[in-house]
């Protein structure tokens, strides 16, 4: 079965998120009183070619995983997201 | 003015906007001998270059994070190398947006504290007149250039700006048209009124205004036309 690595990017506690700011003040002016702030993040996912898994899998199940496992890290950290405004955190399935 | 013998590229993205104008006024106000550089071209080096504009627009469609695309595209390793061996690069703009990304430069921009897409004349002060960008601006001079981007608020840890302090790397703030840097006069919310920063060496600099869109009287000012100036100055006199 095919794999899919699911990323949320958040942005870090101490960046100001004037988006998130705006969406509030709609939700406030909605009626939504409840609702003390808001932070607007991003989702992505990234689908596993099944056949590279597999082969790295045949070979040997825990390196493999640990490899896949460590491919993601990588590209959410290089490239998904930008370690000096944001985080993230990973579910794969 | 004969400056054909000076060359300078222009790098282009799929979303680049701003290359054309840049082209312009290199080639026809400042005569300068100028040509387009396709991200996927691959010339061997950039030596060939006195110096390399990245122009604004918004490559890739500003995907994932403004210039986050751009600044993983092949031709930039060969930037890279460029600006190690001291070569010239100036960001405009989404330019600006891709040296960070690339870490050419130090920082990040986040959406403008306003949310809107600012787009207006603004003023500059120049903090460094030494560098290849500002050697040719008179002193105390104030700048009138415009801005137009959605992302140009400047924000970094304290150690980053430390860093720039230390290095004389700030190199221009928003102002005031008599040269006050006020909360007033920064448009987008960027950190200590950010407009442009260079790198450790100053050969590199980033700034969000748009210098190729103030360099003849046409277009209302020739303000902008001191950074090129500067960079063919400095160039000559090298």
């Amino acid at each position: 079965m095919s794999k899919k690595a699911m990323i949320k990017i958040t942005l870090k506690e101490e960046v100001l998120d004037p988006q998130g700011k705006a969406v509030l003040s709609v939700l406030k002016s909605s009626g939504y009183n409840n609702i003390k702030d808001v932070r607007v993040g991003k989702y992505i996912e990234l689908f596993i070619d099944s056949e590279i898994e597999n082969q790295r899998s045949s070979k040997d199940d825990k390196n493999a995983k640990n490899k896949l496992d460590k491919e993601i890290k990588e590209i959410s950290e290089k490239v998904l997201s930008n370690p000096l405004i944001e985080e993230f955190s990973i579910t794969i399935k | 003015m004969n400056n054909r013998y000076i060359k300078a590229g222009i790098t282009v993205f799929p979303g680049s906007n701003c290359d054309f104008d840049v082209h312009h006024v290199l080639t026809d106000i400042f005569n300068v001998n100028t040509s387009f550089i396709w991200h996927k071209d691959k010339p061997k080096s950039c030596r060939e270059y006195d110096f390399i504009v990245i122009p604004g627009g918004f490559s890739y469609g500003d995907y994932l994070r403004a210039g986050a695309l751009a600044a993983r595209s092949e031709i930039m390793g060969l930037l890279n190398d460029y600006a190690d061996n001291g070569g010239i690069i100036l960001g405009i703009c989404n330019g600006f947006q891709i040296l960070l990304e690339a870490k050419l430069l130090t920082g990040v921009m986040l959406t403008n504290k306003s949310l809107r897409f600012e787009c207006k004349y603004v003023h500059l002060r120049p903090f460094n007149m030494d560098t290849p960008f500002t050697c040719a601006i008179k002193d105390n001079a104030i700048l009138k250039m415009p801005i137009a981007h959605h992302d140009g608020n400047y924000f970094a840890t304290s150690k980053i700006i430390n860093g720039l302090n230390k290095n004389n790397g700030i190199i221009f703030k928003y102002c005031n048209v008599t040269g006050e840097i006020t909360e007033d006069a920064n448009p987008n919310g960027s950190l200590y009124n950010i407009a442009g920063i260079s790198n450790e060496k100053c050969n590199v600099m980033g700034l969000m205004p748009h210098p190729e869109r103030s360099s003849e009287k046409l277009l209302g000012g020739e303000d902008g036309g001191y950074i090129f100036k500067s960079i063919i100055k400095y160039i000559k006199e090298k």
